[in-house]
């Protein structure tokens, strides 16, 4: 006789599973990639392909190796650190050390906590603030590579619209002053050259957040919460002293603030999974940002107060419960 | 249009039998009648073996306040009261009947005419109900007599009609509505006398747009009733989420429907209802849905309590080559069927078979933690938490998370993407947990 | 530069210095008075804090030995009768020596005794699989195989053999603690006595279906056919709802019942393997299993 299968309910399964959630967030960073591919031509391809490739490979090493578990590198979750690593780091950045930031990002980040899902801070942007520390000069060093496609550049170097302010700044310059010599507009900053790969095009990453919203893959709760305060917040010093504090529409829009509040603060694994505690972190995240941009030593913020804010996650989880169904019984 | 405010999911609704009119089954050889068929005590045969039966005889009482009746489906000799095993393989009591003729009990009113007019006073509607058997047809069978007897303090304000059928595949119900509208809105109509409310609702999911469609035509005829379109969600049809759907008040936390003034009923109890209080016609037939993408045949069927569940299927064809699992009921709360000898029940709604395709669980990876879970989840719990504090058996901190409000439906697990069987986790839990409060001296 | 030197050690040492005069006080003030004779005890426990003894852990065990006014009711199942000894001179009482038992898995049912009728894909615990139905065989009472018994067990003990579907004890590694007996849904681990030379008779198998029903799930299983009661001269075995149970304080291990038994239920181990029998004598009982030394515990 036939054998039959029994389980308890439910018998029948969703479509939506981890392999294609994680897909899908990198189908969402591919317009950024194209992107950066047009502006900086194969250096972006090639950083792009050994961050992905270094990703896999040590994630497959440690979990096969060391760790002797099932291996899970299918399932694309390393693919999207590799990526978000690539596009995090300048352009001109040495192969090895973006396959240090991946071994860090993986092997320490990762799989020490015990891989997929148990991580408590973002990979990605452990293995960038690791290479940010120990290798600053690569990592600030902003010139476009000399040539795209063939094509000579008009080889900008130096620094980005917040290196440039934070400098000035340093330097006793107002704020007008400065975008006065630097000739600043909104539309640049939409489309700007200078930048790491991920942050050169905010029309790509916007893109990118619409494909995850419309997919469902991420509720929009985290980055809209990371706007509002960055608006809110600079937007307060900005009207007290607008020579001193920069405005929030040029806070919103450069350095890794896009891509930072539409891939990396969303991490599933590393934040809150209930929209108040999302709201909560993504507040968070924005005052540390600015706080970190007006008044701190780096000109860009957002890579620390994310992993600022991961540590709390499981706080906020513990306290943020969701609305339950029902009033108490008394 | 109206639905309820937390979770839910959206399970594709494979309605494949939907266009299957209802046929009756064909009465078996050997009928096996379950004294377990509601929820509460088994029922206490009367009949001892040699006894001629007719069809609706009464053949066992009731056992205690939460217990029912059970009448004999078919006429003929009972063979003697044994024990028999139900679909999960657990021994239980039956009487089995070998099935002469087709001969009903008198007093049953076979005729085809519809009965409008209600006879009968409150308590005398109750009593007939309790005297038929009747018990909820929505899944839980539990008697419906105590459902139409608030506890006193508390008052009915309006009845609910569950026709939402939120359940992928199952049609008796959208079948009934759209085969017998006139009978279920006077089952309402009698449940409403019962309850002494005027206000009336059947709710119907916009996915049965024709059921919706003769319903609020038939309707016309019933000032206090009124049909609702609902969105189409799963799980509507739980009673907390169909109150806050109709009417939008919630059920307090470890509290019952009462406490909103609501009393929720299904549409299938409603037609046994209508049948008992008109017809005079216990509870002995239910209708089932036999379905299933490798189905070789879309059936629903009205058929005689006790038949053989094995019966059903040999009539579409036996089991299908395809099918590894069959189920009782729907695909997100039914039960798996691992004896498939076992009779049909009162509460029986359908067969459903499912591919191994469809329905073999996949190999589960770690949680990341995405929140999918707690988006579903209809009751506002965290499933993941519940599951994790369930492993770790942390009982104190699992009832502070409230594992108790779980009402089962399957939404957490359905919708994870790393196919960790959570409710499989959290059920025995809540159980446990259950167990521990139940134990605690009240205050 | 080394008057930055000096300030910081300095500073550092006085600050140091500081916290350690609030720390003693804090200390002092928030001490707790407790029996020295705790720590004593739960020095000599094994530490396993296994919950075996019905008490919390061990620390909670030392806490109920020194209050108590005799240790009769109180043993520690896995230190056995040399820790209890230790702990009676330390806190100055008498103890009587108990004999050690070893849990006891009492279902025969292997893949090959107790063939699948249907596949079970639910969450890989006894106790859900046990909760939903009555199992993926014939046999509603006998082990359903998800090793929630390995999983609870503290000292390694139990494993599951993958030929057998059954879990396997590790005479060596089982302390009795009762964990297992516990944790199985089915209630078939039992802790029996470990027996002289370890030799133990029981009936594995917990049946209560009828002869010809459990028979036809399970090749092994007990019938309840009543010959064993029979054969047995001590008294020691009942039949109660169609299955034999021994009592291990009665039997006198004359392993009688083991070759009355027609399904091979009943089960002997650690006994010196049987001289070769002469042939003649039990040849209706040919099919007698031979692996009952092998086959449950090692």
């Amino acid at each position: 006789m036939k054998k039959l299968l029994v389980s308890p309910s439910p018998h029948i399964h969703g479509k939506e599973n981890t392999r294609n959630l994680m897909r899908d967030v990198v189908i969402a960073l591919l317009p950024t990639v194209a992107v950066s591919i047009y502006c900086f031509g194969l250096s972006a391809l090639k950083l792009a392909l050994v961050g992905v490739l270094a990703c896999v490979a040590v994630e497959y090493v440690i979990a096969k190796y060391m760790l002797k578990t099932k291996v899970t590198v299918c399932d694309y979750s390393a693919v999207i650190t590799g990526l978000l690593l690539a596009l995090n780091v300048p352009i001109n950045t040495p192969w090895w050390v973006l396959v240090i930031g991946s071994i860090v990002a993986i092997g320490v980040a990762k799989m020490t906590f015990g891989g997929l899902g148990q991580n408590l801070f973002n990979p990605a942007l452990v293995g960038r603030v690791f290479l940010l520390i120990s290798f600053p000069v690569i990592m600030t060093d902003w010139s476009t590579p000399a040539s795209t496609f063939g094509f000579e550049f008009d080889g900008v170097s130096g620094a980005t619209p917040l290196g440039i302010v934070k400098e000035g700044l340093a330097q006793g310059m107002t704020l007008s002053q400065i975008y006065a010599e630097h000739n600043f507009s909104y539309a640049e900053m939409l489309f700007t050259r200078i930048g790491s790969a991920g942050e050169i095009s905010a029309i790509a990453l916007l893109i990118g957040f619409v494909y995850l919203l419309v997919r469902r893959v991420i509720r929009p709760h985290i980055t809209l919460s990371i706007w509002g305060t960055v608006i809110v917040f600079s937007g307060i010093m900005w009207l007290c002293n607008p020579e001193q504090f920069t405005d929030p529409i040029f806070n919103l829009l450069t350095g890794g603030m896009l891509l930072g509040s539409i891939f990396m603060a969303t991490d599933y694994v590393t934040s809150p999974m209930e929209p108040k505690g999302m709201i909560i972190f993504g507040m968070g995240i924005g005052i540390i940002t600015i706080l970190i941009r007006e008044f701190g030593a780096y000109p860009e913020g957002i890579s620390f107060a994310i992993l600022i804010m991961n540590a709390t996650v499981p706080l906020i989880n513990m306290f943020c419960k969701p609305k339950r169904f029902g009033k108490e019984a008394k | 249009m109206k639905t309820f405010s937390i979770g839910g999911v959206h399970p594709h609704d494979s309605k494949i039998s939907a266009n299957a009119a209802i046929e009756s089954f064909p009465i078996p050889e050997v009928a096996y009648i379950s004294m377990g068929q509601h929820l509460g005590a088994p029922a206490e045969p009367i009949v001892a073996p040699g006894d001629k039966v007719k069809v609706g005889q009464l053949i066992a009482n009731a056992n205690g306040f939460i217990s029912a009746p059970v009448h004999s489906s078919v006429s003929g000799t009972v063979k003697g009261i044994e024990t028999i095993f139900d679909l999960a393989g657990n021994p239980c009591k039956a009487v089995v009947i070998n099935v002469e003729g087709d001969e009903w009990v008198e007093t049953i009113d076979r005729s085809e005419k519809i009965e409008k007019e209600i006879k009968l006073d409150s308590k005398e509607i109750i009593e007939k109900i309790k005297e038929c058997g009747i018990v909820g047809l929505g899944g839980a069978t539990f008697p419906t007599n105590v459902k139409l007897s608030p506890p006193p303090g508390k008052k009915a304000e309006f009845l609910i009609i569950n026709g939402a059928e939120c359940e992928p595949y199952l049609t008796s119900d959208y079948r009934v509505l759209i085969e017998m509208p006139e009978q279920v809105l006077i089952g309402a109509a009698i449940m409403m006398k019962a309850l002494n409310v005027t206000q009336g609702f059947i709710g119907i999911e916009e996915n049965k747009p024709e059921a919706i469609r003769v319903m609020t035509e038939k309707a016309a005829g019933y000032p206090q009733i009124k049909i609702v379109k609902l969105k189409k969600k799963y799980p509507q049809g739980g009673e907390k989420q169909l109150i806050d759907a109709v009417v939008g008040r919630k059920v307090p936390s470890m509290g019952l429907p009462i406490d909103t003034g609501a009393v929720v009923q299904n549409v299938g109890t409603a037609l046994a209802v209508y049948e008992a209080v008109q017809k005079n016609k216990p509870l002995f037939e239910g209708i089932m849905t036999i379905t299933g993408e490798c189905s070789p045949q879309q059936k629903n069927y009205r058929h005689r309590v006790g038949t053989p569940l094995s019966k059903m299927i040999e009539a579409v064809g036996g089991l299908p080559e395809a099918a590894a699992k069959v189920i009782s009921g729907g695909p997100m709360m039914g039960k798996a069927i691992s004896n498939l000898d076992a009779p049909t029940l009162k509460g029986s709604s359908s067969i459903l078979f499912l591919t191994e395709e469809q329905t073999k669980r996949k190999e589960e990876s770690n949680c990341i933690r995405c929140g999918k879970c707690i988006e579903a989840c209809p009751m506002g719990l965290e499933p993941y938490l519940l599951n994790k504090l369930a492993k770790a058996r942390r009982m104190d901190d699992l009832e502070a998370n409230k594992i108790y409000d779980c009402i089962e439906c399957g939404c957490c697990q359905f919708t994870c993407p790393a196919y960790i069987p959570l409710l499989g986790t959290i059920r025995l839990a809540k159980a446990d947990v259950m167990k521990i409060m139940r134990s605690r001296p009240k205050k | 530069m080394s008057t930055t030197i000096i300030f910081t050690v300095a500073s550092l040492s006085i600050l140091g210095l500081l916290l350690a005069v609030v720390l003693y006080f804090v200390a002092q003030k928030f001490k707790v008075e407790e029996d020295p004779r705790i720590d004593i005890v739960e020095a000599i426990m094994p530490g396993a804090n296994c919950g075996g003894c019905g008490q919390a852990g061990c620390r909670a065990f030392a806490e109920a030995c020194t209050k108590a006014d005799n240790l009769d009711s109180l043993f520690c199942p896995v230190g056995g009768n040399a820790t209890m000894k230790k702990v009676a001179d330390a806190l100055g009482f008498q103890v009587a020596e108990k004999a050690p038992m070893v849990a006891v898995v009492r279902c025969n049912g292997t893949c090959e005794n107790r063939p699948k009728t249907n596949i079970y894909d639910g969450v890989a615990t006894c106790a859900a699989k046990s909760a939903l139905y009555s199992g993926d065989t014939g046999c509603r009472y006998g082990c359903v195989g998800c090793g929630d018994c390995v999983a609870v067990c503290n000292f390694g003990a139990l494993s599951m053999d993958p030929h057998t579907g059954l879990p396997v004890v590790d005479e060596e590694k089982c302390t009795a603690c009762g964990a297992c007996t516990k944790a199985c849904p089915k209630g078939i681990i039992e802790l029996r006595n470990k027996g002289p030379k370890n030799r133990r008779v029981f009936v594995s198998c917990v049946s209560k279906d009828k002869g010809a029903v459990a028979r036809k799930a399970c090749k092994a299983a007990c019938i309840g056919c009543g010959k064993c009661a029979k054969v047995c001269k001590f008294d020691a075995i009942t039949v109660e709802n169609n299955v034999a149970y021994i009592d291990f304080n009665k039997c006198k291990l004359c392993t009688k019942c083991v070759d009355e038994c027609p399904t091979g239920a009943i089960h002997k181990v650690n006994f010196p393997p049987k001289p070769a029998a002469p042939a003649p004598a039990p040849a209706p009982a040919a099919e007698k299993p031979v692996e009952n030394n092998n086959n449950q515990e090692k």
